[in-house]
């Protein structure tokens, strides 16, 4: 028997998520993945300063800010010619990780979490048990019977206020939650500790860009200066505080989110199985420590995998027009060559065309339109981005931070190396990923001091920051990694101003409804053959869809190139 | 009359009722949630208690800034706020339902405490094209903002989005992206700023909850213990600015001194928030401290008061002593009039004094060049 289910809102997301699955004989037999809000940032950002977009792309998602902001100065950098001096780069490359280590700490415990942890059973706990648990897997200090009896008082506190405030209606007692209730404690106190931690780390970003969520960012550097001699300026006091952010950010990681990572998915092990979905894998890679313009020299590479084969790594180019495309088959948009093309973002041109049910609705016509994201396609191939897909890459491409890392947690969990492409996979590569990025970080942190004993202060290259010294024509690419995956904004400046501005971001290739060829994205097919226990309570797909670190607001945008007015709006 | 804090036992006392009865009303709950024995006393024990007053939190078109911002408040820390405060019945971002669960999360809180929560808005409402730019459970924004706001007994509008518009609503403002206030009759207290600070934000909330009354709001909305100053006049960085001494520059000498960023496009002056006193997480830093100017993210259609690097026109008369109400947001840029008017209140014996302090010799004090720039 088939039954269609519609989850939204999908929470413990960024931004407006809707599920329509169809399930039969207790699996998912076909999946919607829909994005249901747009705002237009891209019309909005047509005939302004080039050096202002960063700020409107930056809230473009307040969840993963900055990296829209860094795709933006790089894209305007890349038209206009400009190279940031060393010490631009490395302050960018410390606030990208610092915000990394904050955005999959915050996803592991308060976004996805709740999907294999059972708050409720926590309260049979025995703390004593629980402490041996925590003691025998890491030395964090508050891992004390002590305190998870504290913990445990608390929310049986709450929960016997009857006000069960976020944690009301969840699914617990369901039977797909299978962690003994001392893991769960451990969990639930750790849950606690990790909303307490990320408030320090993004300080990084506050002393560095003034404020955080969305701090400061500049065309041509970074808008922080360094001065030894001044208090006005980022002095030995800043350094040394965010030498300590680091510090504590790569305990926390060490101490606290990859034991328990471990532990958790040594429950969950059947995990490894389901959820695997597409084939494909696409970075753009990041962390350059040469200059943008030097690929090789990043960090985390750039590359796309086909087919699951990591003996071969394919070269990407943002500006190849014939590489990236997005379609809009079943997008609320219409293209004027006819809806079945596919366009570069160079070329790009999209009008709203809703051709949705007249809101309140049940129910979608997936036959036709049915969400406000395109459908990006990397060489006609659907890809997934994010941490598995940028540590697939950098896997097959040998680095060897992360192969040592991945090799240990596939020891750790005992399962082959084909368990990475699933549900399970995609959480353990983006604990793998924190891991490497937070020394990462403590390593551009010392080349930072290093560069300043040596007398390089330099932030900031005024070469063509006055608007007269641009040629009247320029285009750029600015690509980057989101911690949701791969982030390219393309913009096109004439006489000064913006004359086109296109984003393509992560959360349109893995949400992204299905393309004209009836291949799924990557949401849709994850979820075929995911089992769904009781379609009431659809906990199994939660755990998939988390597993992407699911980012709206930023897959839905317009752009229109001839400036006309939108569409009157069509209802069937 | 009952005010929202007080526990189901003391609401039954003002009412006359005894002790014994209450405990049978307790039982009938208790058997109808099909509970007995000692999850029964439990129900007794909660009632009596008193309950954390129930906040519902929407989501339109945002893009979660103001979520993440409130939980990085540093005092109270959002755990403390979460678990002790008030409980968070609906919040697409943190709970732990989904779908028509979380619906019901809403819907109960809505019927159960009707006329008695506090309703937080982030985002602002689209309504073009009958609100298909934003449906949550197949209902437009504007539908479930209205239903929500009906039994509110206080509306919050987080950010610059529900209180203004925020950055969709920037020119040509392709959906109608709407502020609340103009949707619902409902008094509204705005906490505008992309995002607004933590621990103002924590501190609106318990504001109410701490004093049982809203806080003081000023023409347009805001608290005025938030919103009453410009960040301009609490700069650490005003004397330069009174003395005229300016970065003229990204990361030149005057800004490796950290000068005033007036010239660098700063918006302290036309905008009113807490920033250079506040600051922000836990009072790390704020944009100006870091070098950059001020983009005047609390301020209503600041995203069309741009370029963010361009200077404000000069604003004579702006004395320290001005308020957001007398003033307004209406003080736009003028490309070619430049700094002439402040040129001529610059306090010359200040700038001598700062360059002395500094070891410096002083510059000749400012001259009006022939396009009204200060040199």
């Amino acid at each position: 028997m088939s039954n269609r289910i519609v989850i939204d809102p999908v929470t413990r997301i960024e931004g407006h998520l809707r599920i329509e699955a169809v399930i039969e004989n207790g699996v998912v037999k076909d999946a919607f993945s829909a994005g249901t809000m747009v705002r237009g940032i891209e019309k909005i950002l047509k005939g302004r300063d080039p050096r202002d977009a960063w700020a409107f792309t930056e809230r473009v998602c307040g969840v993963c800010t900055t990296v829209h902001a860094l795709a933006s100065v790089r894209s305007v950098e890349n038209a206009l010619g400009i190279t940031v001096p060393k010490n631009a780069e490395l302050v960018r490359n410390l606030m990208f990780c610092a915000q990394y280590v904050q955005d999959h700490v915050v996803h592991f415990y308060h976004l996805h979490a709740l999907d294999w942890v059972d708050v409720v059973s926590m309260l049979k706990a025995n703390p004593v048990e629980a402490a041996k648990i925590a003691q025998s897997i890491s030395p964090w200090e508050k891992n004390t019977p002590g305190h998870f009896a504290a913990v445990q008082s608390r929310l049986k506190k709450y929960v016997e206020s009857g006000q069960l405030g976020i944690f009301a209606n969840g699914y617990w007692g369901h039977k797909a939650y299978k962690l003994p209730p001392e893991v769960n404690l451990l969990a639930v106190s750790h849950y606690l500790d990790a909303l307490e931690w990320q408030k320090e780390i993004v300080k990084i970003h506050s002393i560095f860009g003034g404020k955080n969520p969305h701090p400061n960012y500049l065309v041509g550097g970074v808008p922080c200066s360094f001065n030894l001699e001044e208090v006005n300026a980022i002095n030995t006091e800043r350094l040394n505080h965010i030498g300590s952010l680091i510090k504590d950010a790569i305990t926390f990681v060490e101490q606290v989110y990859i034991p328990d990572l471990l532990a958790i998915a040594g429950f969950y092990k059947d995990w490894a199985s389901i959820g695997g979905g597409l084939q494909n894998y696409l970075a753009y890679g990041d962390l350059p420590t040469k200059g943008y313009g030097d690929v090789g020299s990043f960090l985390l590479p750039r590359g796309a995998i086909l087919g699951r084969n990591l003996n071969e790594v394919h070269e990407v180019n943002g500006k190849n027009v014939e590489e990236i495309k997005e379609y809009i088959s079943h997008s609320w948009y219409k293209y004027g060559a006819g809806d079945g093309v596919g366009l570069h973002p160079f070329a790009g041109e999209t009008e709203f065309n809703y051709t949705g049910p007249k809101p309140p609705y049940e129910q979608l016509n997936v036959e036709g339109k049915y969400s406000w994201l395109k459908t990006p396609r990397w060489k006609e191939h659907p890809m997934e981005v994010g941490p598995l897909s940028r540590m697939l890459v950098a896997y097959a491409k040998g680095n060897t931070d992360v192969k040592e890392l991945v090799g240990a947690v596939l020891k750790k969990l005992d399962v082959p190396i084909t368990a990475l492409f699933s549900t399970l996979g995609r959480t353990a590569a983006r604990g793998v990923e924190t891991q490497v990025v937070a020394h990462w970080m403590k390593n551009f942190y010392d080349e930072l001091i290093t560069n300043l004993k040596g007398g390089e202060t330099r932030t900031f290259t005024r070469d063509k920051w006055e608007p007269a010294s641009w040629p009247a024509t320029a285009e750029g690419v600015g690509m980057t990694e989101a911690p949701r995956g791969a982030l390219a904004h393309w913009v096109r400046i004439k006489d000064g101003i913006i004359d086109n501005y296109q984003l393509v971001v992560p959360s349109t290739w893995n949400a992204s409804p299905r393309d004209a060829k009836g291949q799924r994205s990557a949401y849709e097919e994850a979820l075929i053959g995911t089992p769904v226990a009781n379609p009431e309570q659809p906990v199994e797909i939660l755990r998939t869809i988390h597993s992407f670190d699911p980012c709206l607001a930023c897959a839905v945008h317009i752009y229109d190139p001839k400036g006309e007015q939108v569409h009157q709006v069509q209802f069937y | 009359m009952a005010d929202s804090n007080q526990s189901i036992w003391q609401v039954m006392q003002e009412k006359g009722y005894s002790r014994r009865e209450f405990v049978q009303f307790c039982t009938f709950a208790a058997t109808a949630a099909g509970l007995s024995g000692p999850a029964a006393a439990a129900v007794v024990e909660a009632f009596e208690k008193k309950s954390r007053p129930p906040v519902l939190w929407l989501h339109f078109q945002e893009c979660t800034c103001c979520s993440e911002s409130f939980i990085r408040a540093s005092h109270p820390i959002v755990a403390d706020v979460l678990l002790d405060a008030l409980s968070l019945d609906y919040t697409e971002t943190l709970q732990a339902a989904a779908g028509h669960a979380a619906e019901k999360c809403k819907q109960d809180t809505m019927k159960a405490y009707a006329g008695k929560y506090i309703l937080l808005v982030e985002g602002s409402v689209p309504t073009g094209a009958d609100g298909v730019y934003c449906t949550i459970g197949g209902r437009t924004a504007e539908d479930i903002l209205k239903e929500a706001a009906k039994g509110a007994a206080a509306v919050i509008a987080w950010g610059n989005c529900a209180s203004y518009g925020c950055v969709q609503a920037a020119k040509p403002n392709p959906t109608h992206a709407t502020p609340i206030h103009k949707l619902i009759s409902n008094p509204v207290i705005n906490v505008p700023g992309c995002p607004p600070i933590a621990d103002v934000m924590v501190a609106v909330v318990t504001h109410i909850l701490m004093f049982g009354r809203i806080p003081e709001l000023d023409a347009q909305g805001r608290p005025k213990e938030f919103y009453g100053r410009r960040v301009h006049d609490t700069c650490y960085r005003r004397p330069y600015y009174d003395a005229g001494m300016f970065v003229e520059a990204f990361d030149d000498d005057k800004a490796r001194k950290g000068y005033c960023l007036y010239k660098m496009g700063c918006r302290g002056p036309v905008t009113y928030n807490a920033c250079s006193v506040t600051k922000w997480n836990g009072g790390t830093s704020y944009p100006i401290q870091s070098g950059h100017g001020c983009i005047g993210c609390s301020e209503n259609g600041f995203w069309d008061n741009g370029p963010f690097y361009q200077h404000l026109a000069a604003f004579p008369g702006f004395g320290i002593e001005s308020t957001a109400d007398k003033i307004g947001t209406a003080v736009g840029i003028g490309a070619a009039v430049g700094v002439a008017a402040h040129a001529i209140s610059t306090n010359l014996r200040k700038r001598k004094l700062i360059f002395e302090q500094a070891g410096e010799p002083a510059p000749a004090p400012p001259q009006k060049s022939e396009e009204g720039e200060v040199k």
